[in-house]
């Protein structure tokens, strides 16, 4: 049925459908929509048999639904940011003990500064927890995301985070395609655990593992990714042929025929790139975008397969690692080794900054004309007289106090409590 | 068959002979068909108040009820050392997440069992004295405040034992660990206001709050049966030596036990609902010192350059718990 309706309660009512039994929540921008609407769900009885946690920390949340999945039921939970940073030891936990946990992250920029706006730092700093990391590029993907990661969540026995842009599509109302819950039950089959709490037959689960065997534990972990890896694709053509979609899957290439210049990129912002490359198109430049949807694992063939023709590669990212360079961008460069291609990092769109057709257009012209030097990594639209004024000001004084403070007052932001 | 007829007194605290009594009367651990849920050939050290602890605890639980039982465990000593790879020594179903999670996977699981119609099926949730009133206290206390169906157990060893006896939230002012050593001018622990988990967990006024000691075995098994009447957040939070952290004799780890509630150092108690109920008086009065002698742990206190004056602390603070929670025999207080 299609309806508009806000992302987050697009998400809601796809979590109702796929009957959650536990749901752990606790409060934070901008998921809290999520949670709201989902205590509201089991309340009215929209979502029957379900016990909601209102636990005391993102770290509780988590740790609920690892022992609610160990105890052999669904188990869910949604965060953002700080709050995925505060639950990082029990998702390391989740993944290694193999239980199905499935989360959805609002993505948002982590602090200091404090910022509650949208960018990936969040997912990347968590990209190797043992998770498998889905990004949605609209709400209607979102939406299939979901059901597609307690699929793939459960017949691998791995946890699965769906990553959506905080407030961008959490809050944006857009039209929806919402299937009904015998579509869901019927592509989602009933939760059979593969380990279980259960006094009929005690286990002991999460014994200690010492050099003996940690690597061969550690190894099935790699080798459970790598079987996503399959079994993501055969997920997205069973959706495809039960709700006529395509939604899922690995990557998505976008008019990549015979584009020397691809720009890679994750979530929301693939829509402003298509729309520049669109329009770079009808100027007659060969420029296509290739959509990641499966971050972790990170499949490496398909990028490989889907840029081995092209020249130029720009890897729009929403998140850097500090002091290092580009993060989706190492692992492109990874999966091109020795194709005669250069690969550009360029950071944009940090705490909620909006990634602008302009801006892309001005980043993409220079590319095209080799203007952008690869060995550097670029940061969309930084002010760098904001930056060097800055600095300047930091080497006058022996304390030269915070930075953040003194740049918002530079800018004319004063400190007026907006960004609390 | 016949037994020996017995008088009351022995089948109290000093209670060996199990075997004299009508088998409707023994305690768990002395019947043939405890379920022996911690199982032998665990790598604990001789003597491990723990050990003990956790084997009554979880059998007597086991019992009440009728072996429907899920144990939810936070790192520390009693996780390692049943579970050295590939082994376990558990013969229920035993989940192990992380050191400050256990009472939130806890409520996790208790959450699953009743979404899933099971709540036949009872949760009980462990860790140490660490896992508990420092690095879990936070989960703890939401599991409390939210009432979950979980009876959580701390085995109190006064310190973290498993990482190699460093300082914990319990452990008591004066005592030496690897972080607070007997090094320049305050030796030990220093003197805080101490924290009381089993007050605070009354605070929250969950249902049942109990503390018990390794030395009265009968008691412990009697409070965890108790506590399985219950529905909703219980807590039951147990004093058990730990040889190896305290210098202490692994043939002493009992006396050691009898000694914390009879000088009044570690208060026996019954709560319901935020109210105590019921209080187990100490026998004989005995004074602090007769305690921390036989611990390593204590010999600054008393060697060469003893230190009377830090004695007495410990003393008064003995003295506290003892008018706090009534200790003395009736008549006596
Ligand atoms: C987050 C985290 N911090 C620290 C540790 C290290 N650690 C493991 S067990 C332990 C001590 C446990 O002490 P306690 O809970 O009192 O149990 P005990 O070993 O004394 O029985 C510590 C500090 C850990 N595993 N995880
Ligand atoms: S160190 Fe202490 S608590 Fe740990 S096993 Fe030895 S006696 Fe038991
Ligand atoms: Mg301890």
């Amino acid at each position: 049925m299609r309806s508009q309706v806000e992302g987050s309660q697009a998400v809601a009512r796809a979590v109702t459908l796929c009957r959650p039994q536990v749901v752990a929540a606790y409060p934070i921008s901008p998921q809290t929509h999520i949670v709201e609407s989902l205590s509201d769900r089991v309340r009215t009885g929209e979502l029957a048999d379900c016990e909601y946690l209102l636990v005391e920390s993102e770290f509780g949340a988590m740790s609920a639904c690892i022992g609610a999945s160990a105890a052999g039921v669904r188990s869910y939970t949604a965060t953002s940011s700080q709050g995925l940073l505060f639950m990082a030891e029990a998702l390391f936990n989740a993944s290694g003990l193999g239980l199905p946990v499935v989360m959805t992250v609002a993505n948002r920029a982590i602090g200091a500064p404090i910022n509650i706006w949208n960018d990936h730092s969040d997912t990347m700093a968590m990209r190797d927890c043992g998770w498998v990391q889905l990004f949605a590029e609209s709400n209607q993907r979102a939406v299939d995301l979901h059901l597609q990661a307690f699929r793939l969540a459960e017949s691998l026995s791995v946890p699965v985070m769906v990553c959506m842009d905080g407030f961008v599509l959490t809050h944006a109302v857009e039209e929806v395609d919402l299937p009904t819950q015998d579509e869901v039950d019927a592509f989602l089959p009933r939760f059979l655990p593969q380990q279980q709490l259960d006094p009929e037959e005690p286990v002991t689960i999460g014994a200690m593992v010492g050099p003996e065997a940690f690597t061969e534990v550690k190894y099935l972990m790699h080798a459970k990714q790598l079987a996503a890896l399959d079994e993501i694709p055969v997920i997205a053509a069973e959706f495809r042929s039960r709700f006529g979609r395509d939604s899922g899957g690995l990557v998505r290439p976008y008019r990549l025929e015979d584009a020397e210049t691809v720009v890679v990129a994750l979530g929301s912002v693939l829509g402003t790139i298509e729309d520049v490359v669109d329009e770079m198109r009808e100027l007659g430049v060969a420029i296509g975008a290739l959509g990641i949807t499966c971050f972790r694992p990170w499949p490496a063939a398909e990028v490989r397969d889907a840029l081995h023709r092209a020249a130029r590669v720009v890897v729009v990212e929403r998140a850097f690692a500090v002091g290092a360079g580009g993060i989706v961008g190492q692992n492109v460069r990874d999966a091109t080794r020795g194709l005669p291609l250069v690969v550009h990092d360029v950071v944009a769109g940090l705490g909620g900054r909006a990634v602008t057709r302009a801006s892309l257009h001005r980043l993409l012209e220079d590319v095209v004309a080799d203007r952008l030097d690869p060995a550097r990594l670029h940061f969309l639209d930084l002010d760098i007289a904001l930056v060097e004024r800055e600095l300047t000001r930091a080497r006058g004084g022996r304390r030269p106090g915070p930075h953040a403070e003194s740049m918002l007052r530079e800018i004319g932001t004063v400190a007026s409590g907006a960004y609390d | 068959m016949t037994f020996q007829e017995i008088k009351l007194y022995q089948t109290g605290t000093f209670v060996v002979g199990n075997r004299l009594l009508d088998p409707q009367q023994r305690s768990v651990q002395a019947r043939t068909g405890r379920s022996n849920s911690l199982t032998s050939g665990h790598r604990a050290c001789q003597g491990c108040g723990e050990a003990l602890g956790a084997r009554y605890v979880l059998d007597a639980a086991m019992r009440a009820t009728d072996g429907r039982l899920v144990a939810v465990n936070s790192t520390g000593c009693l996780e390692v050392f049943s579970t050295p790879y590939p082994e376990s020594s558990w013969q229920l179903p035993w989940l192990h997440s992380l050191f400050g999670n256990g009472p939130a996977v806890a409520s996790g699981v208790a959450a699953a069992l009743r979404a899933s119609g099971r709540d036949d099926i009872r949760v009980i949730g462990q860790a140490g004295d660490g896992g508990t009133v420092d690095i879990g206290f936070g989960t703890l206390s939401g599991m409390f405040e939210r009432n979950d169906d979980v009876l959580f157990v701390c085995y109190d060893n006064e310190g973290y034992m498993n990482t190699g006896v460093q300082r914990s939230g319990a452990t008591p002012p004066g005592a030496a660990t690897n972080t607070t050593k007997v090094l320049g001018h305050h030796p030990g622990n220093a003197f805080g206001q101490g924290k009381s988990v089993p007050l605070i967990a009354m605070a929250h006024e969950i249902p049942y709050v109990a503390t018990a000691t390794v030395a009265e075995l009968r008691d412990l098994e009697h409070k965890v049966e108790k506590a399985m009447t219950f529905r909703g957040a219980r807590y039951l939070h147990v004093f058990v030596p730990c040889p190896l952290g305290w210098g202490a004799a692994s043939a002493d780890t009992i006396k050691l036990a009898r000694l914390a509630k009879e000088t009044g150092i570690f208060p026996v108690f019954e709560a319901e609902g935020g109210q105590v109920t019921e209080v187990s008086r100490i026998r004989r009065q005995v004074p602090v010192e007769d305690y921390l002698r036989p611990q390593r742990r204590y010999a600054h206190l008393f060697g060469d350059n003893p230190r009377p004056d830090v004695v007495a602390r410990i003393q008064a603070g003995a003295d506290r718990n003892i008018a706090r929670f009534g200790l003395l025999p009736e008549g006596d207080a």
